[in-house]
């Protein structure tokens, strides 16, 4: 019996496909033969028809058929299925012989030939007798054959031939070795594949025949095994669907058998292979469900199956073959497109087939617990004829044995004894493993992520069984922190107890330890005597003793690991084990923290490190060291502890490394910081606590960072939510929740003890010196030296800004561009104690807006920290804003001689520009002088002096300006000609006179210039009084170099009578000017208006009166008629 | 009636397991801790769902040779699991949910407890006593 009994065999698991044997080929000489072989052989792709072919001699002996029962009534099966039938019908018995033989239709010696070809049609048909068998002549020619009817000869001859070898025309074949060989070769197969087909139809009638003659007593068996072979049949046929309807059948026919314990095992497995094939099929037909469905009824009507219970190992075994079969039927399925989901996948039928291998294994430990002493039997019970079974699933010893009664117990239980020997030499773990392997990979595959842990878990327990310590502690440590992250310390605990069994079996020191450490946690599950067990063995480990066994294991394998811890007690060296501690739940906790987030450079840097242990028994280090980021400090925080080693357990708690349970431990340092590392971190890196001495081994417990370890951040948290009161604990002892690690401090400067305060007006004015002024005083009790100052616009504001903030130290003069925005470390010098130091600072903003100064003294100081004198560097800043706004806004505009506004002006005629100065300083501003600058293009009409020199203007004032300009003919353009600027030279009132005057210069506005052709002037009163002569006279002047024709009408008014040329036209020379007398005598009193004048150029037809009008008074105000009296004072006037 | 019922917190450590004394009590914690990878995909793919009006009861998470499985999964993604013996077929799927939702109901009242800190280990006796009510008797 091989160790893969349980596995299925062969032609059971192929594809059944329709079996052809060629004759006549001679392979190995004939490379015409040869080419044709490889075309049938070479490249089958799914698109060829399924046959599988087979190169037989003309003579091959095919199996003897047995002669026909006529009668079932006396016949009594033997077993359900033969195990060699299926072979038989793959690969011996085939569907169809095809006779290849070489002659053309014009050969010379025809008759010859013929008769050959037909001995040798015979010779098969003799080989063949009583199977229905086809057979085939293939006529391989050298010459490619004419269209039908055409070859009178090859039709006649081929007739003769059919029958002289007594052939249907349909299985003779004619193949032509020409260039279209493979083409040949796939018409002549699909020919054969019909045949075949034909061939499989009879062989399943001729079955089904048989059912006729069965009764249901005696031919149970025959009832499955003649279903079987249908289906089987109808496989080879590829008639997929009538197969599976018939495996059905036959497998509710197998479930029908009356069984017993002795014919169980065939029942089963008969049940199990047509399963397979239902499965497959169903797989196949891509009705998966189905298939899952049929699986699950096979195993709940097998399941409790369980057959003899001496050999119930055998039970399990055949149900674990169930499940893996099936998980590569569905893997297999998988792979050819079908989608799995997280639920129903492969990974649960190798989980199950593997949870049967372990049972198969207990049971086979149980049930095959034979002493030494107990022999193989003699025969062997398991030995057969032929060193096969006849029938599928029957005993080597009662083959074809159908009773139930035991004809021969002894025989029995030899066969029963063998058969557990055999199982003893089984390694199960393999097949656990190799099963559960398989199962991981596909839970891998659809997401269990836990699943998949549990399962190398479990392979992980079956290394450790199967002694294979170091794949098993390599599995488990790497589940290890999965559940340790997700916190299922049961679990936990449980995988950690089998590691340590390892790293004990295996004399593995480090993972000893480590595990050790754990396990004695607050994470390990374990009962306190396991705890104390563990704890007392760690502590041997740390005297290099050797620890006592765990317990539940391996005798043999615990004397091997005794050996191998002796060795490691005598071995010295690497006795010194670095365990970072964090990624796991060590039974010491650790938390580091500085007292403050900051620490003043002179004042001493504290550090508290709490410890706590959580083993049953107090437990002494020799060592608490603590890492920082600045190496320098690691000197300052060492607590070292000198002790025996035997003193290790004592129970002694004075000790300062001696931890009691449960109790927190404080450890208090203090160390002075450098100056250099103010404005640094100072970082705890690491927290190394040492376990063991010199004497024996030394263990090295790191913590990176304040410590903490894989459970502290959730128990903080929880411990943060709890509302639970903490109970009272004695002064000096704390609570573990309540101490917060802080793995990091800064290191600031000392405090500085002196004033600086700033004086100054705001807001500023633009462009003026504005004056900061800076008083320091000095509040230390010793001198302060080298003080410096920056100051400054404070650097990371606006970039334009800084291009438009000066500053200077010298008010006196005005800054120029070179100046820059922050005075850097001025040197103040130093300074007494109670010293005062005022210091100016001129700040000149080019552009309006907020600005930000900053003000920084820094000094240096000797003091004492710890009686350790330092030098300390201590600033101060002090920053300000400061609003910039204009001290004063500008009003220009231009207006004629009358005051009136002007949008242009005109050539050569005099008009106005007033400047209006509106102070918007808070402060009072005096402007020292102004200046009218004109351009080029404008000259004045007078002189021009300023009339607001040395005036003060307080907020709101203004003060106002007018200058008589003229411009002089230019050619102009669209925007208007340039008038100049206007400077005006200001301070603040209450500066100092050292401070320089800005001068702010306002340019003018341009203004459009336009040339007339001609100018009126009118000269008239102020006003006119009723019915009195009122005298008007218009000056005209021809302003071109042209002489003019001018046309002059007056409109009537109804205001007033006129005396003058009421229409008139006449002509101006260039360059002169012509007057025209008005009389006017107004007849209402009031606003009036004047009779107006309708000037009409002849030569500039554009040039409208209209425009011309601007220039003349509209109105005249009319007094009435007054008494003498008041005519009189008027005259007098 | 279950052989094992289970309280798992939001971030899956368990906050509550009870099976039958008479089985290993390892196996019952493997079960439910593989059947969370099983929740995780369930509460992942509702996620995407309406999440105000979903259903709290997961149905069969699993189904192995010999336990079926069930889940359930609060609002605050606390998740109860159940674990029913396979051959226990009197079992509907409703009952399995009122099973719960009392589950549920003892759960809400522990949370209610001023003195039980969301996130600690239960031990209440009344849950106890309502567990023990929906287990298998031992025998």
């Amino acid at each position: 019996m091989s160790p893969t009994q349980w596995d299925f065999p062969v032609e059971l698991c192929c594809r059944p496909m329709a079996f052809v044997t060629l004759t006549g080929l001679d392979v190995t000489f004939n490379a015409v033969h040869r080419a044709i072989w490889d075309a049938f052989c070479a490249n089958r792709r799914a698109d060829r028809v399924p046959i599988s072919f087979k190169v037989l001699p003309g003579d091959h002996e095919y199996p003897k058929c047995r002669t026909k029962r006529t009668s079932y009534e006396w016949y009594i099966p033997k077993g359900i299925l033969k195990t060699g039938w299926m072979n038989k019908h793959l690969n011996l018995v085939p569907a169809l012989v095809v006779v290849f033989y070489e002659l053309d239709w014009d050969e010379a010696q025809w008759k010859e030939k013929q008769s050959e070809c037909a001995t040798r049609v015979e010779i098969v048909r003799q080989s063949l007798q009583g199977r229905n068998t086809k057979v085939a002549v293939v006529l391989i020619q050298k010459k490619t054959p004419l269209p039908p009817g055409e070859d009178m000869i090859a039709s006649e001859r081929a007739a003769a031939l059919c029958n002289a070898c007594d052939l249907s025309g349909k299985s003779l074949f004619v193949l032509p070795h020409t260039d279209h060989l493979v083409g040949y070769i796939i018409r002549l197969e699909n020919a054969f594949y019909e045949h075949a087909q034909t061939y499989y139809y009879t062989e399943i009638r001729r079955v089904k025949s048989h059912k006729e003659f069965l009764n249901k007593t005696t031919h149970q068996l025959l009832f499955v095994r003649h279903q079987f072979k249908i289906a089987f049949f109808s496989e080879l046929k590829q008639d997929t669907q009538n197969a599976l309807k018939n495996y059905r059948t036959a497998y509710n026919l197998v479930h029908e058998l009356r069984s017993h314990e002795t014919n169980m095992l065939e029942i089963k497995t008969m049940a199990g292979f047509i399963n397979y094939k239902i499965c497959r099929l169903c797989f196949q037909h891509n009705t998966p469900l189905d298939a899952i469905a049929q699986f699950r009824k096979h195993i709940d009507l097998c399941k409790k199956k369980i057959g003899s219970a001496e050999l119930s190992f055998e039970h399990a075994a055949w149900m674990s073959k169930q499940f893996q079969a099936f998980g590569d039927l569905f893997d297999e399925a998988i792979k050819l497109g079908l989608t799995a989901i997280q639920t129903q996948n492969p990974g649960f039928y190798y989980q199950q087939a593997a949870y049967y291998a372990q049972e198969r294994k207990q049971l086979a430990g149980h049930l095959c617990n034979h002493e030494a002493s107990v022999a193989y039997p003699s025969p062997d019970p398991l030995e057969t004829v032929n060193g096969v079974l006849d029938f599928y699933g029957q005993r080597a010893w009662r083959q074809g044995i159908l009773s139930f009664d035991l004809s021969d117990p002894e025989k029995e239980k030899a066969g029963i004894l063998a058969l557990q020997l055999k199982e003893i030499e089984v390694i199960h773990s393999e097949l656990i493993i190799s099963l559960l392997s398989n199962a991981v990979a596909q839970f891998k595959k659809y997401k269990c992520p836990r699943m998949k842990s549990h399962l190398m878990v479990q392979m992980g327990e079956e290394y450790y069984h199967a002694k294979d310590y170091t794949k098993a502690l390599k599995l488990l440590d790497y589940v290890m922190c999965d559940y340790r992250s997700e916190r299922w310390w049961t679990l936990l605990t449980s995988i950690l107890t089998t590691a340590l069994k390892c790293a004990y079996l295996m004399a593995q020191l480090k993972d000893y330890i480590t595990y050790s450490l754990e396990l004695l946690g607050r994470a390990s599950t374990l009962k306190e005597d396991q705890k104390s067990r563990i704890e007392k063995n760690l502590i041997k480990v740390l005297m290099n003793e050797s620890p006592d066994p765990e317990p539940e294991c391996d005798v043999t394998m615990v004397k091997t690991a005794q050996r191998l811890w002796a060795d490691r007690v005598s071995l010295a060296g690497s006795n010194l084990f670095t365990i970072e501690v964090q990624e796991f739940v060590p039974f010491v906790q650790c938390k580091a923290k500085f007292l403050s987030p900051t620490f003043h450079v002179d004042s001493p840097v504290e550090l508290h490190v709490y410890l706590r242990t959580d083993c049953p028994h107090p437990i002494r280090f020799s060592k608490l060291c603590i890492g920082f980021s600045n190496q320098e400090y690691n000197q300052f925080c060492v607590v070292e502890e000198q002790y025996h080693a035997s003193e290790i357990l004592e129970q002694s708690t004075q000790g300062t490394m001696c931890l009691v349970p449960g109790k927190t431990r404080k450890f208090t340092f203090k160390f002075v910081a450098k100056t250099e590392d103010v404005g640094k971190k100072i970082e705890i890196s690491s927290v190394d606590l040492i376990l063991g001495g010199d004497a024996g081994r030394c263990v090295i417990l790191n913590w990176r960072g304040g410590g903490g370890d894989a459970a502290s951040s959730q128990e903080a948290v929880q411990a943060s939510r709890s509302f639970k009161r903490r109970p009272k604990l004695p002064e000096n002892e704390v609570h573990w929740d309540s101490v917060a690690i802080q793995a990091s401090t800064m290191i600031v400067s000392r405090v500085p003890k002196i004033s600086v305060q700033l004086h100054h007006e705001p807001p500023a004015l633009n462009n003026e010196m504005y004056c900061l002024k800076i008083t320091i005083q000095s509040q230390e009790t010793t001198v302060i030296r080298d003080v410096k100052i920056t100051a400054g616009l404070k650097p990371g504001q606006d970039a334009n800004l800084t291009q438009k903030t000066l500053v200077s130290l010298n008010g006196a003069e005005l800054c120029d561009d070179s100046s820059p925005a922050l005075l850097t470390d001025i040197p103040v010098g130093d300074l007494q104690p109670g010293g005062k130091i005022e210091m100016p600072l001129y700040i000149c903003c080019g552009t309006e807006g907020t600005r930000i100064f900053l003000v920084y003294v820094s000094y240096l100081i000797e003091t004492f920290v710890e009686d350790r004198q330092i030098i300390c560097k201590c600033h101060k800043d002090e920053t300000v804003t400061i609003e910039t706004v204009f001290p004063f806004e500008v009003a220009v505009k231009f207006v004629s001689i009358k005051f009136e506004h002007l949008d242009r002006v005109y050539t050569d005629i005099p008009f106005l520009l007033m400047t209006d100065i509106l102070s918007t300083s808070p402060w009072a501003l005096t402007i020292k002088s102004s200046q009218l600058q004109l351009a080029s293009s404008i000259t004045s009409a007078d002189q021009l002096e300023s009339h607001v020199e040395n005036i003060v203007l307080q907020t709101g004032e203004s003060a106002s300006e007018c200058f008589c300009l003229q411009c002089p003919p230019v050619v102009s353009n669209q925007t208007g000609v340039a008038t100049g600027c206007y400077v005006i030279s200001w301070k603040r009132s209450s500066a100092d006179n050292s401070v320089p005057v800005v001068n702010t210069m306002i340019t003018l506005p341009h203004v459009m210039v336009e040339t007339i052709p001609l100018h009126i002037r009118a000269d008239l009163p102020s006003f006119g009084r009723v019915r009195e002569s009122l005298p008007v006279k218009y000056h005209l002047q021809n302003k071109t170099s042209l002489v003019q024709d001018i046309e002059i009408a007056v409109e009537p008014s109804d205001a007033f009578m006129f005396s003058g040329l009421k229409m008139i036209r006449l002509q101006i020379l260039p360059g002169t000017e012509q007057e025209m007398l008005y009389n006017f005598y107004p007849l209402m009193a009031g606003y009036q208006q004047l009779p107006s004048l309708n000037i009409n150029l002849l030569r500039f037809p554009n040039f409208t009166s209209h425009l011309l009008k601007r220039f003349l008074p509209t109105h005249i105000f009319v007094k009435p008629q007054g008494r003498q009296a008041e005519e009189d004072s008027i005259e007098a006037a | 009636m279950a052989v094992c019922v289970a309280v798992i917190a939001k971030e899956n450590y368990p906050l509550y397991i009870r099976s039958t004394p008479t089985e290993n009590q390892l196996k019952f914690h493997y079960t439910v801790h593989t059947s969370l990878d099983v929740v995780d995909e369930k509460i992942s793919a509702m996620g995407k769902a309406v999440m105000d009006q979903r259903e709290l009861y997961l149905g069969l998470l699993y189904p192995t040779e010999d336990y079926k499985v069930y889940g359930y999964v609060t609002n605050s993604k606390v998740k109860f699991v159940m674990v029913v013996d396979s051959s226990n077929t009197s079992l509907r799927d409703n009952e399995i949910r009122s099973m719960f939702r009392k589950l549920h109901n003892s759960y809400t009242d522990v949370m209610c407890n001023p003195f039980y800190n969301p996130g600690d280990p239960i031990q209440s006796r009344a849950f106890d006593n309502t567990v023990t009510s929906m287990m298998v008797p031992a025998c």
